[in-house]
């Protein structure tokens, strides 16, 4: 037997489970999909004393149309982001990215509050949430309150969220009719965790002008970068390879790449480029208006 | 205490085991050890070769990282369950004829997640069919074979 022994809860309700976490506080985790957190507990390299199963919260499992947003439950399955039709519909750079995230069965489990909350810097959720100007809408003793995705995250594996609080609701803004979406990224190999990931979403006006542009890098430093100088060089211009080579290498000083095992900070440095390059040429390709 | 012990009902390719469990107990564990199915094998403990992939509930799961609480009421198949009696169904017996294994130890993950694939994706395309395997690592047999064997099991089926 691997894991160390915990004590387990299995709240049906989210008003339960928010007690449990007010309850246990420090000690205590949420499970979603456990796809990050049980192999840290086999690992014995996490050993929460309490964990708060959410997976028989119903209410914790949604998708559904809000107006302009698209909205999800924290519990809802990753692999359903990536199948659902309103989810491609609304939001293709979210459909665009979930199949780079592990495997048909790690998604079948993994939950979309899970990777939020989980804050894996390579991760690739995460990184769409902030390219999108997502809100996370944290649950805790003093009630709810939204945190835009761009603030979330704080460092490495480190939220905005309070030990007491739980991830209740993602918030994602449903894209323009003339959006276009894209996902690079580049790792060892096939859905394996990427090195360096660019989310990419584009509004193109009828006469090909970048109306809106939306850029975000993954394993690019701490946390999920927006690649600001690169939008604003790409804001109001036409979108094709007069000015992709230069946007592309402008997003080189949004980001804050470290050094680790799998990668140089020069050499994430230089994929940033390289992948805002490929997805702003495929996100081109789409066409306009 | 929560930490004590759990009753548990959870279906095994039809036969149903009324348990009591630590919460701590992984499923993977449930199965070789409480159900004696020693087909589910462990390569990693933590998500990345596949090796101990079952159905559960219709979805197939890592059952090294799912508690055997977790599957409180719900029905499992594991590699035990894909023949009937002594005949192999059409995807282990494409296996076999392909050459798909050497050792075997990957085997039973590569069946149970491709169980799922097949009945959501019937006739799938060589890319997906390399996309599915991509979830399951085999160190010794190559994946050519495994291929040759998705290929040759949906011509059977
Ligand atoms: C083989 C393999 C490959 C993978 N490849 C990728 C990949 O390519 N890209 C990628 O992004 N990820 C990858 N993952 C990780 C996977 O996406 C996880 O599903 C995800 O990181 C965590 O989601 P989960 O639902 O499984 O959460 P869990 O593992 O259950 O939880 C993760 C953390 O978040 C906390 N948490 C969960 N829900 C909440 C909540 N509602 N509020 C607050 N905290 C919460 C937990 O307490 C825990 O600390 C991979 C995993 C495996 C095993
Ligand atoms: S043993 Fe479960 S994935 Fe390797
Ligand atoms: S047959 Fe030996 S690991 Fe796959």
């Amino acid at each position: 037997m691997k894991p160390a022994p915990f004590e387990y809860f299995v709240p049906e309700a989210a008003d339960e489970a928010l007690a449990l976490m007010a309850e246990h506080g420090l000690e205590a985790r949420p499970l979603a999909g456990g796809q990050s957190l049980v192999p840290l507990i086999n690992m014995r390299m996490a050993q929460p004393g309490v964990l708060i199963d959410l997976n028989r919260c119903a209410e914790f499992a949604y998708l559904r149309e809000d107006g302009d947003a698209l909205v999800s439950g924290p519990m809802t399955r990753q692999r359903e982001l990536e199948l659902s039709p309103i989810v491609r519909r609304h939001c293709p750079l979210i459909a665009k990215a979930m199949p780079h995230m592990g495997h048909a069965t790690i998604r079948n489990r993994g939950t979309a509050g899970g990777s939020l909350s989980h804050a894996d810097p390579s991760a690739e959720l995460p990184g769409v949430a902030v390219a999108m100007d997502a809100e996370l809408i944290a649950g805790g003793p003093n009630g709810r309150r939204a945190i835009p995705a761009t603030e979330f995250y704080l460092a490495e594996l480190t939220t905005a969220l309070e030990p007491e609080e739980m991830l209740c609701e993602i918030r994602f803004p449903k894209a323009t009719e003339n959006s276009r979406a894209s996902f690079a990224e580049v790792g060892s190999h096939f859905g394996g965790l990427a090195i360096v990931g660019v989310a990419g979403q584009v509004e193109i006006s009828a006469s090909g002008h970048c109306n809106k542009v939306a850029l975000a890098a993954t394993g690019a430093g701490e946390r999920p970068m927006r690649l600001t100088s690169a939008e604003a060089l790409l804001t109001g211009q036409v979108l094709d390879e007069r000015i992709i080579p230069d946007a592309a290498e402008a997003a080189a000083a949004d980001v804050e790449p470290l050094e680790d095992l799998h990668a140089s900070a020069h050499w994430r440095r230089r994929a940033v480029v390289a992948m805002t390059a490929q997805a702003l040429r495929e996100i081109a390709s789409q066409g306009v208006g | 205490m929560s930490a004590a012990r759990r009753d548990v009902r959870i279906t095994v390719n039809g036969r149903t085991y009324a348990v009591s469990v630590e919460p701590r107990l992984l499923l993977v564990d449930f199965l070789r050890h409480e159900c004696g199915l020693t087909g589910t094998h462990v390569g990693c403990a933590h998500g990345v070769c596949g090796a101990c992939t079952v159905v559960l509930d219709g979805a197939s799961v890592r059952s090294c990282l799912t508690f055997a609480v977790q599957a409180d009421n719900s029905e499992i198949t594991t590699v035990e369950g894909l023949a009937d009696g002594e005949s192999l169904n059409a995807l282990q017996r494409a296996f076999h004829e392909n050459h798909a294994l050497q050792c075997g130890y990957c085997t039973p993950g590569f069946l149970m997640s491709l169980t799922e694939f097949l009945r959501e994706t019937p006739d799938p395309s060589e890319a997906e069919i390399r996309e599915r395997l991509s979830g399951n690592l085999c160190r010794c047999t190559g994946y050519a074979n495994i291929v040759r064997a998705v290929q040759a099991a949906v011509q059977e089926m």
